[in-house]
């Protein structure tokens, strides 16, 4: 039996990017600096959100989405800081993707939030694959996991803007070797922010929040130039 | 393993491209996969396999071309194949590369259908 080729040329992540392209330009009007975060099981994002939820709300309106496969712990821990937190439970599911972020916001005025956090499933490899809109997205790795990290996963690290090292304060007894994790970053990701912090100890925070707030006022200086 | 929910994504589209072109009997899908784009290929051809029954495609087979990584050199101002992807830097002159040109590519090249 004879057959034809049919040239399609279509990119499979088509609807899951032009969603998120779609929320993006959503953020971007309402003036919301959303980013995401991504990390092994148990790097940290839950703690360095809290850390970050509490930090920013002195003087910033907060809210976070908290992605789950079942439990939602994570969302009752970040409820202690703000009482804007929903979880999105994925089930089976090892990531979000655009379409769980939009319908996880239905009803939230974005117009009334600076920051929103997005926490994704612990997996350094699904999110990859999957842009939800977020403005920024930071990759956790904690000193306690190994600084090959960003070797054995470079497709994460190199999708997102800024690294974070979480677990600083455990960092001598974990005989963590910063400057090799350091050199791993740059080497997969030229270039890469990065920032050192414990979420116990609050070391290195302030200079995150300070990040994030010339971030929030550069995004709405860009949005202003673009209304005149 | 999110290569499940890219080979649902992937016959969904399929399908749809099909019935816009009055329903096509398909036999090989043949698809672009960068080797940057997180997706493994033998979890993929699995997924696919999977995924394919009950639909239409059941029984087409799944070809997949590997697209190498491949970054802009500003120094050289050429593209250039990095050493590996866990060292993004041109092979040349050694300058960090921050522009991927491809191999992050998930994409439907084209379908072999039956005439
Ligand atoms: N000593 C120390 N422990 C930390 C720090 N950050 C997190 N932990 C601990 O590490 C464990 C995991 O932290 P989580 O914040 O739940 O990690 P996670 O990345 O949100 O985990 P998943 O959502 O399950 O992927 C908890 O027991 C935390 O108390 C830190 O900075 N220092
Ligand atoms: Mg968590
Ligand atoms: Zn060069």
């Amino acid at each position: 039996m004879s057959t034809r080729m049919v040239e399609v040329r279509a990119k499979v992540m088509k609807q899951n990017d032009l969603l998120a392209r779609a929320l993006r330009e959503r953020f971007r009007g309402e003036g919301t600096c959303v980013v995401g975060l991504v990390s092994s099981p148990g790097s940290g994002k839950t703690a360095f959100l809290e850390k970050l939820l509490s930090g920013l709300a002195r003087d910033a309106r907060v809210a976070a989405l908290v992605g789950d496969l079942a439990t939602e712990n994570d969302a009752a821990r970040l409820q202690r800081a703000t009482p804007n937190v929903r979880q999105i439970t994925t089930g089976t599911i090892c990531h979000l993707d655009a379409q769980m972020v939009e319908k996880a916001l239905e009803s939230w005025r974005l117009d009334r939030i600076d920051f929103l956090f997005i926490e994704n499933v612990g997996n350094l490899v699904c999110p990859s694959s999957y842009d939800l809109g977020e403005e920024l997205r930071f990759v956790l790795l904690s000193a306690t996991e190994g600084e090959d990290k960003p070797l054995k996963y470079p497709t994460i690290f190199n999708s997102s803007d800024v690294a974070i090292i979480t677990k600083m304060d455990l960092a001598d007894a974990a005989e963590f070797d910063l400057p090799a994790a350091r050199r791993n970053i740059e080497s997969v990701r030229p270039g890469m922010k990065v920032f050192e912090v414990s979420a116990k100890t609050g070391q290195g925070m302030p200079a995150v929040f300070d990040f994030l707030h010339a971030q929030l006022a550069s995004s709405r200086q860009i949005r202003v130039a673009a209304a005149l | 393993m999110h290569e499940l929910s890219i080979a649902i994504s992937m016959i969904d589209q399929i399908l749809e491209e099909s019935e816009t072109r009055g329903g096509l009997d398909v036999e090989v899908v043949h698809l672009k996969l960068g080797t940057f784009s997180g997706v493994d290929k033998d979890a993929l051809l699995f997924s696919y396999e999977l995924a394919c029954e009950g639909t239409r495609l059941k029984g087409s087979r799944l070809e997949i071309e590997s697209i190498p990584l491949i970054i802009y050199c500003g120094a050289c101002q050429k593209n250039r194949t990095p050493p590996s992807m866990y060292q993004l830097s041109c092979p040349e002159c050694g300058t960090p590369g921050q522009t991927i040109v491809s191999g992050r590519e998930i994409e439907v090249a084209s379908l072999e259908v039956a005439a």
